[in-house]
Formats: structure tokens, C-alpha cells, sequence
């Protein structure tokens, strides 16, 4: 592992040789990028919870059924897709080429389902002449700019951790890469589930229509 | 069994482990959606869900993301500077309730 690597190289604390925090560099650089995309998402929700509360005519166009049924689906499919990347990185960590790949496919399955579904939801919307600056319902102009701003973003985020995973799967089951970046590729994709985690309730459970 | 469990244990957690912090991910969500159905004012619906959301983030954060079985090094690093900063920019939130009121 490279935690063995970093401690053998360590020779003094200060001597520059090792790890203060014991993992290697592409682990500590994807948690820094993680930390800076998680004040990217902090600001665009912490801007839309300011104009959701400001606006008491904001609009609310998710039924129960189907809509908030629908993204309580995705969610599950994003929370599960959590579960097989986990499993991934445990089997990478035991050297199980094979069942490292299987599992990365079926977390990129989750996140290929979640982009579907997400997807046959945008087209219903903008089928109902919701767009960024126009709202059909006759609310805040705001609500289109803000759900299409940040679920935009946040797909975006999906589909290029499901590329990503699809590159870590291919060329670790070809023995090209370590079980680091598998680990690696897992946190990017543990932080798009973390940040639908809040995008679903802000967005969606804010805008129940009763 | 050993030799799995002692690798599984020297990286963090057990697919078990794993497995309950799934389902509890899982409750939550079906909480938040329960009380979407039953229909609060919005800022104490905001209220609610952020606070079960950061719950959410945690389990997430600390066994998905092994954060918990770091070096707390690490922890230190990362953690502080971002709470920090995002109560930064929540300084400015209750200015929404003054827009609220500052309407016709």
C-alpha cells in the first residue's frame, strides 16, 4: 500500500521525506478538489435557499406523485451506486481485479440510471416552457435559473464520474493502475452522492406542490 | 473469513458496516420525504432538512469516505476550514427574511 511507502520514505517529521497524514498525493489532492467543489455547491445553494426564502410566491411544481417519487428513485440509485463503489475499492484493496471491475460497472450503472431518469425529468419540464430565465407558472424567473443552474451542475458531475469510473475500470482490470486510484476515483464519486444529498431536499422537498 | 476481515479491518470498516450505514442513508431520505408530505412552512422545512441532510453528509463523509479512519491529521485539514468558510457565507442568509418583509 502507499501508506507503507510514505511511512519508509518518512525520516524526520520535518524533514520534508514523508506524509503528515499518512496517503499518498493523488488521495490528498483529490480531498483538497473536494473541499473547493463543496464551497462551489455550498455558494450556489446557500443562493438559492436566500431567493427560496425570500419568496413566499415562489413555484412549487413537484407533485408527490410522480415527481418527488421520481428523485426519492434517484436518490436511492445515487445512494446505492455509494454502496457498489465501496465495494470496488474493498476488492481493489484485496487485489480482486475482476470483482473491482464488476462492481465499478454496476456503480456506473446506478449513475447511468440516475442521468436517465434525470434527463426524462428535465424534458418534461422544459415540454412545460419552464427555462432558465422564463417560468411558465407564473412564480420567480428565479426557480428556472436556480433548478436548472444546480442539478445542471450536479449531473455534469455525474457524468464525468461515470466516465471517470468507466477509465479507472478499464485500465485497472487491465493491471495498469494501483488500488489508490480506484480509492481515488471513490471519493470524487462518494462527493457527487454527498452533494445530491442536499440538492434533493433543497430542490425538490422545498417545492412540493400540495 | 480471517484474512478478508483483517484486510477489510486494516482499511476501515466491514461490508456490514457499510451495509448499515447504507440503510441508515437510506431512513433518512425517506424521513425527509415523509416530512415533505406532510407540509411544514419553509423555514422550518429548511430547517429540517438541512439539519438531516448534514447528518447524511457525515455518515457519507466519515465511513464511505473512510474520512473516519484517516489519520485525524486529515481531518484537521480539511474539515475546519470548510465549516469555517461556509459559515461565512451563511452570515449573509437571514437578509432573506428582511427581503421577505420588505415586499408590498
Amino acid at each position: 500500500m502507499s501508506e507503507h511507502k510514505v511511512e519508509a520514505t518518512l525520516e524526520t517529521p520535518w524533514s520534508g521525506g514523508g506524509s503528515p497524514f499518512a496517503i499518498g498525493s493523488k488521495k490528498l489532492g483529490m480531498w483538497l478538489f473536494i473541499v473547493s467543489d463543496a464551497l462551489t455547491f455550498t455558494a450556489l445553494l446557500m443562493a438559492y435557499s436566500y431567493v427560496r426564502m425570500a419568496n413566499p410566491d415562489w413555484t412549487t411544481p413537484f407533485p408527490i406523485w410522480p415527481a418527488v417519487a421520481l428523485s426519492t428513485l434517484m436518490t436511492v440509485f445515487l445512494l446505492g451506486s455509494s454502496l457498489t463503489m465501496v465495494m470496488g475499492v474493498a476488492a481493489a484493496h484485496r487485489n480482486d481485479r475482476g470483482a473491482t471491475v464488476k462492481w465499478l460497472i454496476a456503480t456506473m450503472v446506478g449513475g447511468l440510471l440516475f442521468i436517465v431518469l434525470h434527463a426524462y425529468e428535465w424534458n418534461h419540464l422544459i415540454h412545460d416552457g419552464l427555462r432558465p430565465f422564463q417560468n411558465p407558472w407564473g412564480g420567480p424567473a428565479l426557480f428556472g435559473a436556480t433548478f436548472f443552474g444546480i442539478t445542471g451542475l450536479h449531473m455534469t458531475h455525474v457524468a464525468i464520474g461515470v466516465i471517470y469510473l468507466g477509465i479507472i475500470a478499464f485500465g485497472f482490470g487491465r493491471g495498469k493502475w494501483s488500488s489508490e486510484d480506484v480509492e481515488v476515483s471513490g471519493l470524487y464519486w462518494h462527493f457527487v452522492d454527498l452533494v445530491w444529498m442536499f440538492v434533493f431536499p433543497l430542490i425538490y422537498l422545498m417545492s412540493v406542490k400540495y | 473469513m480471517t484474512a478478508h476481515t483483517s484486510e477489510a479491518q486494516a482499511h476501515g470498516g466491514t461490508t456490514r458496516l457499510f451495509i448499515w450505514v447504507w440503510v441508515w442513508l437510506v431512513a433518512i431520505t425517506g424521513i425527509e420525504v415523509f416530512l415533505a408530505y406532510i407540509h411544514f412552512s419553509p423555514a422550518v422545512m429548511l430547517t429540517m432538512l438541512i439539519g438531516l441532510s448534514v447528518v447524511k453528509a457525515a455518515l457519507i463523509i466519515s465511513y464511505f469516505m473512510h474520512l473516519r479512519f484517516e489519520r485525524i491529521g486529515l481531518f484537521y485539514l480539511l474539515i475546519p476550514a470548510l465549516v469555517f468558510c461556509i459559515c461565512l457565507m451563511a452570515v449573509f442568509f437571514p437578509d432573506s427574511f428582511r427581503a421577505l418583509h420588505l415586499r408590498p
